[in-house]
């Protein structure tokens, strides 16, 4: 198979697309796209200051290496979760984001939950017996207070996350399973500021995931290959799977579902319904963040409850 | 014979074959894998050589 753009020895073939392209034109395309999709969904300026959630897995580092290669103010998010599963997975991709932003000469905050808040994510799981065996929505919460607060409390304009088009396409299929409106209608590779909560911007949430694992192998950015190990068995792997078979048989299936649901939901599918469900947002007296009900949020109730059960 | 190695499983498969003939053979999605030989990213339609070792990265992660 030839690159479309030089004729020589393609590396990658995208069905979806047509279009088989060689190392060197792979990774000119791929940022080349990125600034196509940050244009147009207007997800930020090279003047805001961006904030990036980086995990140490493919799709974050990507993300950071492609927006720093295109010259956007870009710093890194790493939130230690003190998750071990027996193979250090946390430890390791602290060291492997670490290594990628020294390596590049960028700024990383690092959040450490054990250090900050004197509890790791599975001990928290724990104590407050949320998720019942897993720690997923305990990690989910605690991710989602973090970002916000460091996005906000050191003045970024927004919050940019590694998310693809799999990841996208997973969850759509999942909340369309369920026809969960107020998830749908919250969809979208742009989730913009309200009172405080800053933007959130998915800029590759059009590639697919095998192409950012494509982009990271040929642009010899060192991941954390292995999976969480709480994902074993996790419903959205089982989608990511389903939609792949799928794809194996319609090339094209998986985006042209994502982008007919953007279309769908800018023509107003969804639009009257929004306006029903929006709840109205309260502050949290203890940290400031907004939260649907009054009083705390889920963040603090869940920290003052540990406290008090340590007392 | 060409090796075909996915995570820990080892497979064997016959040369002359075309990658994606072998993924097939062996149930392998190919849109869940990457694959690469020597280091390099090779496609579907590569033809495998005898004595090829055949890495494939799977591409699948979430939770």
């Amino acid at each position: 198979m030839k690159c479309r753009k030089c004729g020589g020895k393609a590396a990658i073939n995208m069905r979806q697309h047509k279009l088989a392209l060689c190392r060197e034109h792979f990774l000119d395309w791929i940022p080349e796209q990125t600034e196509r999709f940050i244009k147009k969904y207007r997800m930020f300026t090279r003047e805001e200051k961006i904030l990036v959630a980086v995990s140490g897995g493919k799709d974050s580092l990507a993300l950071w290496d492609i927006l720093w290669r295109l010259g956007y103010q870009a710093d890194g998010l790493y939130i230690a979760l003190g998750i071990d599963g027996g193979i250090a997975y946390s430890a390791e991709s602290q060291r492997l984001t670490e290594a990628f932003a020294a390596e590049r000469g960028l700024k990383l905050h690092v959040v450490d939950m054990a250090r900050d808040y004197g509890h790791t994510i599975p001990q928290l799981a724990e104590v407050t017996r949320r998720g019942q065996d897993k720690p997923c929505s305990v990690c989910g919460l605690v991710k989602r207070h973090e970002m916000n607060r460091i996005a906000r409390d050191l003045g970024y304009d927004v919050l940019a996350t590694g998310h693809n088009l799999d990841d996208e396409a997973a969850v759509l299929f999942g909340n369309t399973l369920r026809w969960a409106g107020e998830y749908l209608v919250r969809q979208g590779p742009v989730l913009p500021a309200s009172p405080g909560l800053a933007r959130k911007v998915k800029p590759l949430c059009r590639f697919y995931e095998r192409e950012m694992a494509a982009y990271a192998l040929m642009r010899g950015i060192t991941y954390i290959y292995e999976e969480c190990p709480f994902a074993t068995g996790a419903t959205s792997i089982y989608y990511k799977e389903l939609l792949n078979r799928l794809e194996n048989d319609r090339p094209g299936a998986k985006l042209s579902f994502y982008l007919a649901f953007l279309q769908a939901k800018k023509e107003g599918l969804f639009a009257s319904r929004s306006e029903e469900v929006v709840p109205l947002l309260n502050t949290c007296p203890t940290c400031g963040q907004p939260t649907s009900a009054p009083g705390q949020c889920s963040f603090c109730r869940m920290m003052a409850r540990v406290s008090a059960e340590e007392a | 014979m060409v090796k075909i190695i996915l995570r820990n499983q080892e497979y064997e498969v016959r040369a002359g074959m075309t990658l994606h003939s072998a993924l097939k053979k062996l149930g392998i999605l190919p849109e869940g894998v990457l694959a690469t030989r020597n280091g390099e990213m090779i496609t579907e339609d590569e033809i495998l050589r005898e004595g090829d070792v055949i890495k494939l990265i799977s591409v699948i992660s979430g939770g």
